[in-house]
């Protein structure tokens, strides 16, 4: 094979995110079984939505308690273990990922790229049937709809960060991330006043608070707390994935 | 372009994979040959970018290569592992590679690489559909697509059925006669040698001979043989041979002799000479020791 030598017309781009990478991680994610994944939760939480209209129950207390307990509390952080390992936990345990790697962009770029893939899903698949679970109960009412929609959003994309972070440094992100976010999140942050305010759940719920004025909706971290925690955690994720990757070894069968 | 490896070793906690090797890899294609465990991945994932060395230095025409994604414009890398999404179909996979490779014609790019290693016609069939020998040609045509001048093969030759061994053989000899680097691990020694120009033996993680084929063959020949014989008269027939110099010595057993020869070559065109002139009649001539393992632990005791 000898075409004229391609290499010194590379461009030297350092850019947010990668096209292909991006292109090849959605594929792998959505084009699988594990759309299935992604799919019957949300799909559940509008189905809850519409039995409780069923049954007379669409109210503001059920529609927060759906929000706090299934939405968030339960669909978010699975979601986000889903999407936030499955955009690079997959192709760390085949190899594949090598074919990405052994590529002249920079492994940052690979970070920040597969961080924005699962943070997209999480807006599609997590904050979109939040919005129209709590608009199936209450309509705009309060603005309890668009208030944990856009918790859910904002906490989607940190889960997304710190789920990718999860798989890039430990083989076992499914197994921590879950014990992650059902024995932290939902009993050490109820039973535990002080580990509310560590909790990405408990920072959605302020959001929501903001936004809503339902009496029903109450959180006892502040928003003051909440957004730069957000922030932090969610860019600290990313930067320390790429990081992570950045060093990444192949150990070898040997 | 050229790998330069300066005392590196490399260690899993008490485990040393890699030990003090120091290589020069140049233009022309080289095997880096020894047995299963010998830390040839190792070696080569550190030629890579993929792996740290422990202590010394791996780097490509002066350069560091750990942590520095820009050498992948001139390297290509075949893994050892599948590592190919089966998902995508083969053209895509190696379309994909050249757009990550940033490439100004990435479609004009995929489609020469995919007919370098002939896989034209299946090109549009998924990957998981492939057979392994041609996943792995797919793997070589992504590592090929930006025509790179270093290229690095982990066992490119596992799994091939014969036909699509030679191909890949042929091709890899064109691409080191065009002056690419070109580095393949392999543990079989008629597979590098019929490829490679330059040979570098690993073993237990040592470096422990370098050369071309011919000086690795000899190497490998030249050294003691063990060979057992059963014959009409072993008495005879071991008095007769302790008497030239090839002959190393001889334990006399009750199912035959067990030869300790020397010089493999005189001994090989002694044995039926001597056996002729003293009327004895050879039943079995076996070499005791011709695995390559053998092979391998006698250039380990050579090398220390």
């Amino acid at each position: 094979m000898n075409p004229p030598n391609p290499r010194g017309t590379h461009t030297s781009r350092s850019k947010a995110m990668n096209a292909v990478v991006a292109g090849i991680t959605y594929r792998a994610l959505l084009g699988r079984r594990r759309i299935i994944l992604l799919l019957l939760l949300p799909l559940a939480l509008i189905g809850l939505a519409l039995l409780l209209r069923l049954f007379g129950e669409g109210d503001q207390r059920s529609a927060v308690l759906l929000m706090q307990n299934f939405a968030i509390g339960t669909m978010l952080p699975l979601l986000g273990l889903i999407a936030g390992t499955g955009v690079i936990a997959p192709e760390i345990d085949d190899g594949t990922i090598i074919h990405l790697m052994s590529k002249p962009i920079s492994r940052p770029v690979i970070a920040r790229t597969k961080f924005l893939v699962a943070a997209s899903l999480l807006a599609l698949f997590a904050a979109v049937p939040t919005y129209v679970s709590a608009w199936l109960l209450v309509r705009n009412e309060d603005g309890i709809a668009p208030g944990f929609a856009l918790g859910a959003l904002v906490a989607g994309i940190a889960y997304a960060a710190v789920f990718l972070l999860l798989g890039v440094i430990t083989r076992h992100a499914v197994t921590i991330g879950i014990v992650y976010a059902l024995v932290w999140e939902s009993l050490v942050g109820n039973l535990v006043p002080g580990a509310r305010k560590f909790s990405i759940q408990q920072w959605a719920q302020s959001i929501a608070d903001q936004i809503s004025g339902s009496p029903f909706l109450r959180t006892d971290v502040s928003l003051g707390f909440a957004v730069p925690a957000i922030i932090i955690v969610t860019l600290g994720a990313v930067l320390w994935t790429g990081h992570r990757l950045r060093a990444f070894s192949l150990t070898g069968d040997e | 372009m050229k790998i330069e490896l300066a005392q590196v070793s490399r260690w899993y906690g008490n485990v040393v994979a890699v030990n003090d090797v120091t290589m020069t890899i140049g233009p022309g294609v080289t095997g880096l040959l020894g047995p299963n465990g010998a830390g040839k991945s190792t070696l080569l994932h550190m030629m890579a970018g993929f792996l740290a060395p422990s202590s010394g230095s791996v780097t490509l025409d002066g350069t560091r290569v750990w942590k520095n994604h820009h050498i992948y414009r001139n390297i290509g890398l075949v893994p050892e592992r599948e590592g190919v999404y089966g998902f995508l179909t083969g053209w895509q996979f190696v379309l994909s590679a050249a757009r990550l490779h940033g490439l100004p014609d990435p479609v004009e790019a995929a489609r020469k690489a995919l007919a370098t290693v002939e896989m034209e016609e299946p090109k549009d069939r998924k990957v998981e559909t492939y057979s392994k020998g041609m996943r792995q040609r797919v793997k070589v045509a992504a590592a090929l697509v930006h025509d790179p001048p270093v290229l690095l093969l982990d066992e490119p030759f596992n799994g091939m059925d014969p036909r699509q061994r030679l191909h890949l053989m042929d091709l890899i000899r064109a691409m080191g006669t065009a002056g690419k680097t070109i580095l393949f691990s392999s543990h079989i020694l008629e597979e590098v040698e019929r490829v490679a120009q330059h040979i570098e033996v690993l073993v237990a993680g040592r470096h422990a001979a370098s050369g071309n084929f011919r000086e690795i063959r000899r190497l490998m020949t030249d050294r003691p043989h063990l060979f057992r014989i059963r014959s009409s008269d072993d008495r005879k027939l071991a008095s007769a041979l302790m008497r030239d110099d090839s002959t190393g010595g001889i334990t006399l057993r009750p199912d035959g002799l067990e030869v300790q020869a020397t010089e493999f070559r005189r001994f090989t065109r002694l044995l039926p000479r001597i056996a002729r002139d003293e009327g004895v009649h050879l039943h079995q001539v076996s070499p005791a020791d011709e695995d390559l393992e053998s092979v391998f632990s006698y250039l380990i005791t050579r090398s220390t």
